[in-house]
């Protein structure tokens, strides 16, 4: 039977949560298709036809498509659903926002944010802020399912899948899209870094948090952040790393003035090696950190940024 | 107009949990139980929108065991109207939470819905959406901002890129993320009014939906434990044993 993967992007650009999912797509049930949806996305099914393991994309294009928002991406996955045995998408907000309308429609219980295909059945998920895995198993029927995407690798490249184009169900027109304010930036995204820098509350301030840049731009690092930096206003929503917020496992992650809360740890506690930069000995960051500097940040990170240097780090 | 918010009683958010032994679920036995954060959110959002003269009535539901009354109590301590419990003992997947919110809202016909967008409990992050799909509603999810406009929602939610704001024909499900306000602690006087507020009490049953899990959990572990490195001397320090670790570039 076959698996169908939603696409993630941004209608030029297919994202590497794609071929995560499809790796997880193809644990459950392959051959895979992946459904691309949005305005003008037809490079996105190019794209996405390359991915290994990929029998058929189907391409969805309509203006209301374009923010992939979820009345419409409800009623075109239904459309197209009849014949799948598995329907994932990757645990990204755009994921997040549709899928269960689907599972409902469907009737069918959605598993979110899966770590691990057990048996095609059989899946393992953080419950608890990832302070306990659950293993489940589905019951008969379709198995709707959202990917924690830094838990599988990505599938590769090589195929040359057909893309076919599909009839697109006319716009509930429940919502519109009235606008975005994008964080924009010329570093790695958060999520697929391989080395992320992320601030606290430690931080102190939004002038501050920029200490981190130069440090991070000699690394070729993301920054992120803790929840406190994002209430404060340090930095944008976008950047929060944790339960709520996004979710990473770089090879290295170097926590600055960030306690160590359960709900930050459970953003990044995957991550290869963790760093930590903090003036309490005691803070639980350190209980997971591999390598931990008690030290005054603002001493620290001046004197990191020199170091690298020194290193020939530019 | 009138606003139905459904709220979570779950496991407190300082609360360590444990995994059980027999690897049957965490153990709940003598924690501290609250309010879902993020329907605090809700119900905050819900009283404030009514004191601006906005909202007539608020209505809080819960779906769980009978202390789950407390949980609606702390909401009608907030300020929230009047409360539902509906009895259910054990776990509630949340495709059975949204049927029973659905039959609530055929029945109490509010104009929106603002939920919590992710019960810290089961991180499922679906209740919300699967509750506007069941009623044929729009959404607006993970909300940062909220304006109502009469037959309108418009909302800023929190996404992966930024903040996108989306219009919503109301009626419809909003669902909260953590900077949309900053919940209220209830006052003596306001949790002494609570209790005089009415809380109805219904069962699944009653509205026709059968709430046995469609998910077996065949066991609940602890994850993989990261036990605590090194304390490093200097900044310089740091560097070099990332270095022998293989992760500067
Ligand atoms: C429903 C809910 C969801 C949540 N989701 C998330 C989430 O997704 N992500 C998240 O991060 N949090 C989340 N939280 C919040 C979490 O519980 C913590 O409150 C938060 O992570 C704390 O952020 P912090 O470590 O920056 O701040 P604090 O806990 O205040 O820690 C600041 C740290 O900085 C150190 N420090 C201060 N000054 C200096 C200095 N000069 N030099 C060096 N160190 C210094 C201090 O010693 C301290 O350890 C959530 C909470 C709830 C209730
Ligand atoms: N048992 C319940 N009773 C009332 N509301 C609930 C219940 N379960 C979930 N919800 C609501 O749905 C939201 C999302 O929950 P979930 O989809 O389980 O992560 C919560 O924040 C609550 O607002």
């Amino acid at each position: 039977m076959t698996s169908l993967v939603i696409a993630e992007h941004d209608n030029a650009l297919l994202k590497d949560a794609t071929h995560k999912t499809v790796t997880a797509a193809a644990a459950i049930s392959s051959p895979v298709h992946v459904l691309v949806a949005g305005k003008g996305c037809a490079a996105v099914a190019q794209a996405a036809a390359k991915i290994a393991g990929v029998e058929k994309v189907l391409l969805a294009d309509a203006p209301y498509l374009e923010k992939m928002l979820a009345e419409p991406m409800e009623a075109l996955i239904l459309s197209v659903a009849d014949g799948y045995e598995a329907i994932l998408a990757p645990a990204t907000t755009t994921g997040k926002n549709y899928l269960p309308r689907v599972a409902a429609k469907l009737d069918v219980p959605q598993v979110s944010e899966i770590l691990k295909v057990v048996s095609p059945d059989t899946f393992e998920r953080p419950i608890y802020a990832g302070n306990a895995i659950e293993t489940v198993q589905a019951s008969a029927g379709k198995k709707v399912i959202t990917v924690r995407t830094t838990a599988f690798a990505a599938a590769a490249e090589g195929a040359s899948a057909a893309v076919e184009s599909v009839t697109v169900p006319p716009d509930p027109g429940l919502s519109g899209f009235a606008g975005e304010e994008l964080s924009k930036s010329e570093r790695p995204e958060l999520t697929s870094a391989k080395i992320v820098i992320s601030g606290g509350r430690g931080l102190g301030s939004a002038e501050n948090f920029h200490l981190l840049d130069s440090i991070a731009d000699k690394l070729h690092a993301a920054v992120g952040a803790s929840r406190a930096a994002v209430d404060a206003g340090y930095v944008p929503n976008d950047y929060q790393v944790g339960q709520t917020g996004k979710v990473v496992a770089p090879d290295l992650y170097l926590a600055v003035g960030i306690s160590g809360a359960i709900q930050h740890l459970a953003g990044m506690k995957d991550s290869r090696v963790i760093a930590a930069i903090n003036k309490d000995e005691e803070a639980p960051i350190f209980q997971v950190a591999d390598y931990g500097l008690v030290a005054d940040l603002f001493k620290a990170l001046p004197e990191l940024d020199e170091e690298l240097a020194r290193r020939g780090y530019k | 107009m009138k606003v139905l918010v459904p709220v979570k009683r779950v496991i407190d958010y300082n609360v360590k949990v444990r995994v059980k032994a027999d690897q049957s679920g965490v153990d709940l036995a003598n924690v501290k139980m609250s309010m879902n954060p993020f329907d605090e959110i809700a119900v905050e959002e819900a009283v404030r929108l009514k004191e601006k003269g906005k909202v007539t009535e608020v209505v809080a539901v819960s779906i769980g065991p009978q202390q789950a009354s407390e949980t609606l109590r702390t909401a009608l301590a907030m300020g929230a109207d009047r409360g539902l419990l509906v009895k259910a003992d054990g776990p509630v997947e949340p495709l059975a939470v949204a049927k029973i919110l659905k039959a609530i809202v055929d029945a109490e016909k509010p104009d929106l819905v603002i939920a919590g967008k992710q019960a810290i409990d089961d991180d499922s992050n679906q209740v919300g959406q699967m509750l506007a799909a069941l009623l044929g509603w729009g959404q607006g999810t993970f909300a940062h901002s909220l304006e109502l406009d009469g037959a309108s929602a418009k909302i800023a939610r929190e996404i992966d890129g930024g903040l996108q704001t989306v219009t919503v024909k109301l009626p419809a499900v909003m669902t909260t993320d953590l900077r949309l306000n900053q919940p209220r602690y209830a006052s003596l006087p306001n949790i002494m009014k609570a209790k005089k507020k009415p809380i109805a009490e219904k069962t699944p049953a009653d509205y026709g939906v059968d709430t046995a899990p469609r998910l077996k959990v065949l066991k609940v572990s602890e994850p993989p434990r990261r036990g605590a490195g090194v304390k490093v001397a200097s900044v310089a320090e740091l560097l070099d044993r990332l270095k022998d670790a293989g992760v500067m570039p």
